[in-house]
């Protein structure tokens, strides 16, 4: 029975913490409904503070991220579409503030570079492999000459 | 002989990925292009910092070649920028808007009186609503706009000799030739 009690106070803690750790700053904005404020906060997470560069706009704390955080909050609650928000966004700071790069012309090496990449090392894989076996198999059969000159050395050893 | 060749590709390929990403260790990460350059200053209508009840708007801004400098009285590197900004204003090249960033008035005011004011006008962006719009993500920033009203460039941190002399001056009168030559004053 103490086994239990203590087994299920562990998972509340646990629960209790996991809750603890993905609570994020809300600072004080009241959303009109979950929905938005689950939209909001994932919009915000995806877009970079153009002050600090490494964060994104829910873990800074600089003004200019406060200040863009609720930009977004409240035009998610104006019942604003992703696309336009993030238009907002780059209109303002610029591509930089994407943390996940748009699909186009300047940003197709970024994209498909790495699958070139690799597809281009495959190849080379490929050939080289392929190039060992067609050698691996014509040196089984050696000339007369050459198995002549190998039973030498061998006797020569042997002796 | 040539698949002796082929053998350097790779070796080829690290080289040039290494003199991309070397280049890349010298670039400023702190110096973001500005979104806005080649579009018009967005739409405002503040107060002037010193007098409540003038109202300055974008259409203000228009007609010259101007420099808007975004301020605040909180920002050290506003105070190591200022001295330099007093000596073009005594130079008349260009009038100096200021937008004065998130602070407060009488602050503003009284550190203006005391190390003197190179701004034409003063726009009090006290929301920092305007800020926003002109992509702003720290003081101080330079913007220069042509006689249209159109920004040409930004510029990020403080202005001092070499920067003045190496881009914006020349950039300046680039413009005001321009200008000129479009028939504005």
């Amino acid at each position: 029975m103490k086994a239990f009690i203590g087994l299920v106070g562990a998972l509340l803690l646990s629960i209790t913490m996991i809750g603890t750790a993905v609570a994020t700053p809300v600072d004080t904005y009241e959303f009109k409904n979950v929905d938005n404020q689950k939209r909001a906060l994932d919009l915000a997470h995806s877009l970079r503070c153009p002050q600090c560069q490494n964060q994104n706009l829910i873990d800074s704390n600089s003004p200019v991220a406060q200040d863009l955080r609720l930009e977004v909050y409240q035009m998610v609650d104006a019942g604003k579409g992703d696309t336009e928000i993030i238009e907002f966004m780059t209109s303002r700071y610029g591509e930089f503030v994407l943390y996940k790069p748009r699909m186009e012309t300047k940003t197709y090496l970024l994209w498909l570079g790495p699958i070139v990449l690799l597809l281009f090392g495959l190849m080379i894989g490929f050939i080289f492999v392929r190039k060992q076996r067609i050698s691996g198999a014509v040196e089984q059969e050696l000339s007369v000459e050459d198995q002549a000159e190998l039973d030498k050395l061998l006797n020569r050893d042997n002796k | 002989m040539k698949n002796r060749l082929v053998l350097f590709i790779p070796l080829i390929l690290f080289l040039a990925m290494g003199i991309f990403l070397y280049k890349g260790l010298f670039l400023n990460p702190q110096q973001l292009d500005s979104a806005l350059e080649g579009k018009p200053i967005p739409a405002f209508k503040l107060e002037k910092l010193e007098d409540s009840s003038e109202i300055i708007t974008n259409e203000t801004l228009k007609g010259q070649v101007s420099l808007l400098n975004v301020w605040a009285t909180w920002c050290p590197s506003c105070k190591y920028e200022h001295p330099y900004l007093m000596r073009l204003a005594r130079q008349d090249i260009l009038p100096i808007y200021g937008i004065n960033y998130r602070d407060e008035r009488a602050l503003a005011v009284r550190e203006l009186a005391r190390e003197g004011d190179p701004y034409t006008k003063n726009i009090f962006d006290h929301e920092g609503r305007l800020g926003l719009d002109l992509g702003v993500y720290g003081a101080p920033e330079s913007f220069l706009v042509d006689h249209n009203g159109i920004i040409r460039f930004r510029y990020a941190g403080p202005i001092d000799m070499r920067v003045w002399k190496e881009t914006l001056y020349p950039m300046i009168q680039e413009l005001q030739a321009q200008a000129k030559a479009e028939g504005a004053s």
